[in-house]
């Protein structure tokens, strides 16, 4: 592979690196979020389907951080990345940090969250980085489930009851101001997608939004329309607020802070 | 009883130079916490019979399937009642009119899906209408 590597795009190992760190962070903090669920859900089958999404995205957010750590060459390990680094050097979206909320905003965000997922390892398949792309076709089985499940969520709460139309609606509404940073290109080096290792997000934006957009309409659901089309400006300059420079809303640190307290009380213990 | 090899997750062994028993397998879904149980059983049992070192290795592609599951395997899955898996959505097999999942106590397909999730990652929760006893089925993936 290295040697066959005659494209003019060079890229720094760290960058490559940082690319799948970035994508092991997103699933990593969101499972975080899922587990927060178990015993709290408005139903048992729902404490264990949380249970499950958030089992996935641990087992993918460890492949990718294990194939992080091998990328970086700095004799870290998958343990070293998750629990011993702090909030400013996490890359994950803020989609995947906010707060669970009540369950239609959990199931609003898993909508938006999963249909990006999905589109992303959809195309990771193809990487000329044949470990991540190894890692996303596994990866996008398991999220194609996690979507059909948040899908029909939103169908029954946004056309069931009245009462639960309006909350689905409000969920959709609390979460839609996130879904632009998944899309944004400013903090991935060009020469990683055209090296055919990484997939330009603004690519996945117009499928993702067309799901999202049959899913509301059926739920019959309004598609927000506050954050006017950030995304329309963030393809082309570079933005450097958000998730994946390291700038967090005040959750992460205390996500985090739970996620990490045993790994940081105890170095180096092993179960 | 059923083998790893009837589940599809074991995908290689070989002994090689120095002697060393090297297996390799292949997680089912990425955060499948039995694999860690899978690999210590397979360097005790290798070593109980002999081998002076054991190395297991995981291999991620080709993905796993529900497909990769053997016959005797989906007879072992049912006979311990658990529902075995349909064909999976990219076997290109998938019945055109799908047939109902079977209760693994009592043969019936008049059954029902209660949760999409069960006890494990693979597994989704069903109930015979017939029988009324809860199962587990494998899902296709």
């Amino acid at each position: 592979m290295i040697e066959a590597e005659q494209s003019p795009a060079a890229f720094a190992a760290s960058e490559h690196a940082g690319y799948v760190l970035a994508l092991a962070d997103d699933p990593l903090v969101l499972a975080q979020r899922c587990g927060e669920w178990i015993a709290a859900a408005p139903e048992i089958e729902e404490d264990i389907a949380l249970a499950n999404l958030g089992l996935d995205l641990l087992g993918q957010a460890r492949l990718l951080l294990s194939h992080a750590a091998e990328l970086e060459e700095q004799g870290r390990d998958e343990d070293d990345l998750a629990f011993f680094r702090d909030p400013a050097e996490f890359r994950n979206v803020l989609l995947c940090e906010l707060p669970n909320g009540n369950f239609a905003v959990t199931m609003a965000r898993m909508l938006l969250f999963s249909s990006y997922q999905l589109a992303l390892y959809d195309r990771l398949r193809s990487s000329t980085d044949t470990a991540l792309a190894g890692i996303a076709a596994r990866a996008a089985k398991e999220v194609s489930y996690h979507r059909d499940h948040a899908t029909q969520w939103v169908l029954r709460l946004g056309d069931g009851t009245r009462a639960s139309s309006i909350r689905m609606q409000a969920a959709v509404e609390a979460v839609w101001p996130f879904l632009a940073e998944l899309f944004e290109d400013g903090w991935l080096p060009d020469a990683l997608v055209e090296a055919g290792i990484a997939v330009r997000p603004s690519d996945l934006e117009p499928g993702v939004r067309r799901y999202l957009s049959d899913v509301l309409t059926e739920a019959t659901l309004a598609a927000p329309t506050l954050p006017a089309q950030r995304s329309q400006g963030s393809n082309t300059r570079a933005s450097d607020a958000g998730g994946r420079h390291g700038l967090h809303t005040e959750h992460l640190a205390a996500l985090l802070a739970e996620l990490q307290s045993v790994a940081r009380a105890h170095p180096g213990v092993r179960w | 009883m059923i083998t790893i090899a009837d589940l599809g997750i074991l995908r290689a062994v070989e002994v090689n130079e120095d002697g060393a028993a090297v297996v390799t397998i292949t997680p089912t879904y990425s955060g499948c916490p039995a694999l860690a149980a899978i690999r210590a059983d397979l360097e005790r049992s290798l070593r109980d019979v002999g081998f002076p070192s054991v190395v297991v290795r995981t291999r991620l592609s080709p993905p796993w399937t529900t497909d990769d599951i053997s016959v005797a395997g989906r007879r072992a899955l049912a006979d311990a009642g658990i529902a075995p898996p349909e064909d999976s959505p990219g076997s290109g097999r998938r019945a055109v009119i799908p047939l109902g999942i079977r209760c693994p106590a009592c043969g019936s397909i008049d059954t029902q899906e209660l949760s999409r999730f069960g006890s494990t990652a693979c597994t989704s929760l069903w109930r015979c209408r017939h029988c009324r006893e809860p199962f587990s089925h494998v899902k296709p993936f």
